[in-house]
């Protein structure tokens, strides 16, 4: 089965990359960017064949590794084909 | 007086001779060389995770090494109220492993920072200042591309009233857009310090100044 982790930065935390990669799209000639927030995407592949059971356990796995939770947010999607 | 002391070294960690250095040369004793792998610690007054890139920096700084063998061991050994001192991707490793709270982002000027800073004693009061003064302005350098201390408003709050802030950058040579200009802050007990800069290349004449010295100082005092 295969998942997707959606990691991105909690509102108000200060972003520097994602704001120096909205310079750099205004300094190409992108106008009418208003922000640009990065962030990171896990494609992962589990054996697990049980969606609830997938869901739990990539859950946990964002608790406890792939997201900070102080400045971070996780989304995650499951492929249920 | 005498401790003893041991450094955590971690793939990736490139601090430890430095660390382990000037432990020796400040304890009198030579100071335990502990490898992440293993599982426990031997009986020591003063744990220091040291500075590095642990697993490359691979995603987010301090990330892997604070799930890492050795650390369920390093937090029992905090419980225990033994001293912890983490310098630069240690204070990362101790912020990620939950042992101090916040997180060190990356430096808000996006540059890896290598220069000397100094640093305002926010706190004397603690087991890692005492042998300076309040408002003591000392030199130190830093070397860090993530030192960047961020924490929520409640958290700040806290380590504010707390006294938990033990170290500022001052003189406006905040190098990484800290929040607060926090370059080094404590746990709620008080045992476990975390700091961006290296007090270990400022401890002989050699060094330039040996102002990072009286850190050092402080916990051999702190134990004894």
């Amino acid at each position: 089965m295969k998942a997707r982790i959606k990691v991105t930065l909690k509102n108000g935390v200060l972003d520097p990359q994602g704001k120096a990669i909205e310079g750099a799209l205004g300094s190409l000639g992108f106008s009418g960017v208003a922000s640009v927030r990065q962030g990171k995407l896990f494609e992962v592949e589990l054996a697990e064949t049980d969606p609830a059971k997938a869901k739990a356990a990539l859950e946990e796995m964002s608790k406890k590794l792939l997201a900070n939770t102080v400045i971070e947010n996780y989304a995650v999607e499951l492929d249920e084909k | 007086m005498s401790i003893k002391s041991g450094v955590v070294v971690f793939p990736g960690s490139n601090r430890e001779r430095d660390m382990l250095s000037a432990l020796e040369k400040i304890t009198g004793k030579k100071p335990a060389y502990i490898w992440h792998a293993d599982t426990e610690l031997p009986d020591l007054d003063l744990v220091v995770l040291c500075g590095g890139f642990s697993y490359g920096d691979y995603l987010r700084t301090g990330a892997i090494a604070a799930r890492g063998h050795i650390m369920p061991a390093v937090a029992k050994a905090a419980d225990k109220g033994v001293r912890i001192l983490g310098i630069c991707n240690g204070f990362q490793i101790l912020c990620e492993a939950g042992l101090l709270p916040g997180v060190l982002m990356r430096n808000a000027g996006l540059k890896f920072v290598c220069k000397e800073v100094k640093l305002e004693v926010a706190n004397a009061d603690t087991d890692f200042t005492r042998k300076y003064k309040r408002g003591e302005v000392w030199r130190c350098p830093v070397a860090h591309g993530d030192g960047n201390y961020f924490a929520d408003a409640e958290t700040l709050k806290r380590l504010e009233g707390e006294g938990r802030v033990g170290l500022r950058y001052a003189e406006g040579t905040n190098p990484n857009g800290s929040q607060n200009d926090i370059a080094g802050i404590l746990n709620e007990r008080g045992n476990v310090f975390g700091m961006m800069p290296h007090p270990e290349n400022m401890i002989e004449p050699l060094n330039g100044a040996t102002d990072g010295r009286a850190l050092f100082e402080s916990i051999v005092e702190a134990v004894a």
